[in-house]
């Protein structure tokens, strides 16, 4: 399968020949991936492939044992921790458990990068965070405590925050963990809105399928430490790989193994001598 | 920052050192660029330095109960009950207030920032930092850094000027040393430069070892509530050790 | 907000009182106490031996500091250590027949000026000179006399000894 995507050239992040090993274990081994301007990607696969990995990388909080990483055309192994820095201003990133910091309230939180960057007046700040929390529906919510709100809405004052600086890119780690079916489909319906309205690029990292075939353009599937199958939705669900049916089918054997890899099974329970 | 099996005592405790000097190296680097978050070092003086003066302050108010007790006992032995100010103020100045406000901090501040960054760390708010642009070693390690180095200092001396004010209730109060001998014998022999200032000297030292160790401890614990819990353990168990180990060098060939 | 700026406050506050209290220590506690004092008056003493007696050693009265020396000197003539006293002006009501004497705060303490007090109805005043004077107890001294004293007649060594060190210039 030709891993690249026609589309390449305007591609917002290009991956090529990624490979990562970490303690000990081979977490990519040869992807090649991108990412293109305007869409939804989404990137699934099994828990523990690398996909909080995956996003690492993207966004230079990892180096590659080998491979190119370019962003918005910058090779990020040539940028020094400024350049990093830079890069990341323009990158809102969702973390899988929303990563609120705990000392400051949901107003000081989604104001938090525009106050470490910029010696901005108050009321501008107001002015540019309510709408962003408007936005996501919790403008009430400015004076809570982050211990005081539910995981969805958590998750939606970390989306205020993650786009509180327009980025070019938006990353969601693991958005629909843990939601309820309403919070799930609000979390879904602002990750289509805010794509639109604010005319950025999306990464979606996920595994619930009915979910992602709802917002995603484009789907990776990684598995083993490669790229397994790519395309749209309908495209990978029809599609006719061991991989893609156990994945999309809800397979419980397959390539991923239901069985841990353990040793004879028969010789484990103390049947060897008998049977050799 | 894994730390091997069958590593052996010895080559953990080395590396352990190791890892802490560079650990070092990379805070003091960190201290000029967080002097952008000044009011960042300011709330952390509020929390390890005014949140430990209860406690500051009631040990060293026992303190120089007890010393005052034993001290008038002793020295009544040889009929020199007039020197239980000057001993008293000798001995917290050059030993009692530095060490014993350290480990005190250890307990209360050192261990409430480890369990902080340790929680900030398993809950991605230090990724967070880094994806926001914002060095958490600017942001969240060289701050608490400062504040202990600032705040060590002040809680020693309150910690001093209690235990003297305890040690004057039992002596002159309580068993009727006379007051002018107490003070006089005291202002005769102390010298603010050996004994006052030397304390402060070390006393920053101290809370520099007892910071480090605890946002070392925090920044690089396991991700999960049994790392936090046990980064928590070790930093008490580290911070004392360094702090009397550290107390031992400088008292041997500096002072 | 408003929780920040009670951070701030409460820091400020944490930082006064700390600075206070090295304040008080560095101040009234060591010797720095002896420098600031108010104004003095000085008196004279002479001693045929000071011992260790040092610039700024305390001046006692029943244990309680009136004062310091504030100058020790060898008069030439008389080959006698002359020490000027520097006390507090609000001790001003020292009878002038007070005796001053030159003691060691414990065993092995720093020595120290001890006035005892007369009973003339006169009070020194400023520049004058204390009559009676008793000098410096080596250790040494005493433990010869203890050693010599023990063959010879107790008595005898320690009263002279005394005798020598009492200036005979009682009026
Ligand atoms: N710092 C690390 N050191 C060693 N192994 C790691 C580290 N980070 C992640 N891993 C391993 O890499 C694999 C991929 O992790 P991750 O990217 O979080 O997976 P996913 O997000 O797809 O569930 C996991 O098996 C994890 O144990
Ligand atoms: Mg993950």
């Amino acid at each position: 399968m030709s891993a690249v995507s026609t589309s390449s050239k305007d591609a917002l992040v290009r991956i090529r020949g990624l490979r990562t090993r970490l303690g000990g274990k081979v977490i990519f081994d040869g992807v090649d991936l991108d990412i293109p301007r305007g869409g939804i990607t989404a990137v699934m696969g099994p828990s523990g492939t690398g996909k909080t990995t995956l996003l690492r990388h993207i966004t230079g909080q990892l180096q590659p044992d080998a491979g190119e990483i370019v962003v918005d055309g910058r090779n990020l192994a040539q940028l020094d921790r400024n350049g990093l820095f830079e890069l990341r201003e323009r990158i809102g990133y969702l973390f899988q458990n929303s990563a609120l910091l705990t000392d400051f309230s949901v107003f000081e939180n989604v104001a938090f990068p525009l106050r470490q960057h910029a010696r901005l007046p108050e009321e501008l700040i107001r002015n540019i965070v309510l709408p962003k929390l408007q936005a996501v529906g919790l403008r009430g919510a400015a004076e809570l405590m982050p211990a005081e709100l539910s995981g969805g809405m958590a998750r939606r004052v970390a989306l205020a925050r993650a786009i509180v600086r327009d980025p070019m890119l938006l990353i969601y780690d693991e958005p629909f963990v843990g939601l309820d079916p309403i919070a799930l489909n609000q979390v879904l319906k602002l990750i289509r809105v805010l794509n639109q309205t604010l005319g950025l690029t999306s990464i979606v990292v996920a595994h619930e399928l009915s979910a992602v075939s709802r917002v995603a353009d484009h789907i990776y599937l990684l598995a083993a430490g490669k790229v397994a199958a790519h395309g749209g939705p309908d495209e990978l669900v029809r599609g006719d790989t061991d991989w893609t049916r156990q994945f999309f089918g809800g397979e419980a054997d397959g390539p991923v193994p239901f069985h841990y890899p353990a040793r004879d099974y028969a010789s484990d329970l103390g049947f060897a001598k008998e049977r050799a | 920052m894994s730390r091997k099996p069958g590593g052996g005592f010895i080559g953990d405790g080395l590396a352990q050192i190791g890892a802490l000097g560079l650990f070092l190296l990379s805070v003091l680097a960190a201290v000029p660029r967080s002097l952008r978050y000044f009011a960042e070092t300011v709330r952390q003086i509020f929390f390890v330095g005014a949140m430990s003066l209860v406690i500051i302050m009631t040990c060293g108010l026992f303190i120089g109960l007890v010393l005052g007790l034993q001290l008038y006992e002793v020295l009544s032995r040889f009929g020199s009950t007039a020197s239980v100010g000057t001993v008293v103020a000798i001995a917290l100045y050059r030993e009692l207030g530095p060490v014993v406000t350290a480990l005190l901090f250890a307990g209360r501040a050192g261990t409430s920032i480890t369990a902080e960054i340790g929680l900030m760390r398993a809950t991605d708010q230090l990724a967070a930092m880094e994806m926001m642009a914002v060095d958490p070693m600017a942001y969240v390690v060289a701050p608490r850094f400062l504040a202990g180095v600032i705040a060590m200092p002040l809680l020693a001396s309150i910690f001093n000027a209690l235990a003297i004010f305890g040690s004057h209730l039992v002596a002159v109060t309580w068993l009727g040393l006379d007051n002018g001998t107490f003070w006089s014998n005291m202002t005769g022999a102390v010298d603010v430069w050996t004994d006052v200032m030397n304390g402060v000297w070390k006393s920053a030292v101290f809370g520099a070892v007892v910071t480090l160790v605890a946002t070392f401890q925090g920044y690089s614990t396991a991700p999960t509530s049994e790392g936090v819990a046990y980064a928590t353990t070790r930093t008490v168990v580290y911070s004392s050790i360094l702090t009397l180990a550290i107390d031992f060098l400088m008292t041997a060939f500096l002072m | 907000m408003t929780q920040r700026r009670s951070h701030q406050i409460g820091t400020g506050l944490f930082i006064l009182l700390g600075f206070a209290a090295l304040g008080y220590l560095a101040t009234q506690t060591t010797s720095l106490a002896n420098y600031r004092q108010g104004p003095t008056y000085a008196l004279k003493a002479r001693f045929t031996n000071v011992g260790q007696l040092k610039l700024r050693a305390p001046v006692k009265i029943a244990g309680v500091r009136i004062g310091s020396v504030s100058d020790i000197q060898l008069e030439p003539d008389r080959l006698e250590a002359l020490v000027t006293l520097a006390i507090d002006n609000r001790y001003n009501q020292l009878p002038d027949d007070s005796a001053a004497a030159v003691f060691t705060s414990g065993l092995l303490g720093d020595q120290y000026v001890a006035l005892k007090p007369g009973g003339s109805p006169d009070m020194f005043k400023n520049g004058d000179e204390i009559i009676l004077t008793q000098s410096s107890m080596q250790l040494e001294e005493l433990i010869g006399k203890y050693l010599v004293g023990s063959g010879d007649s107790p008595a005898k060594k320690p009263a002279e000894s005394e005798s020598a060190t009492q200036e005979g210039k009682t009026p």
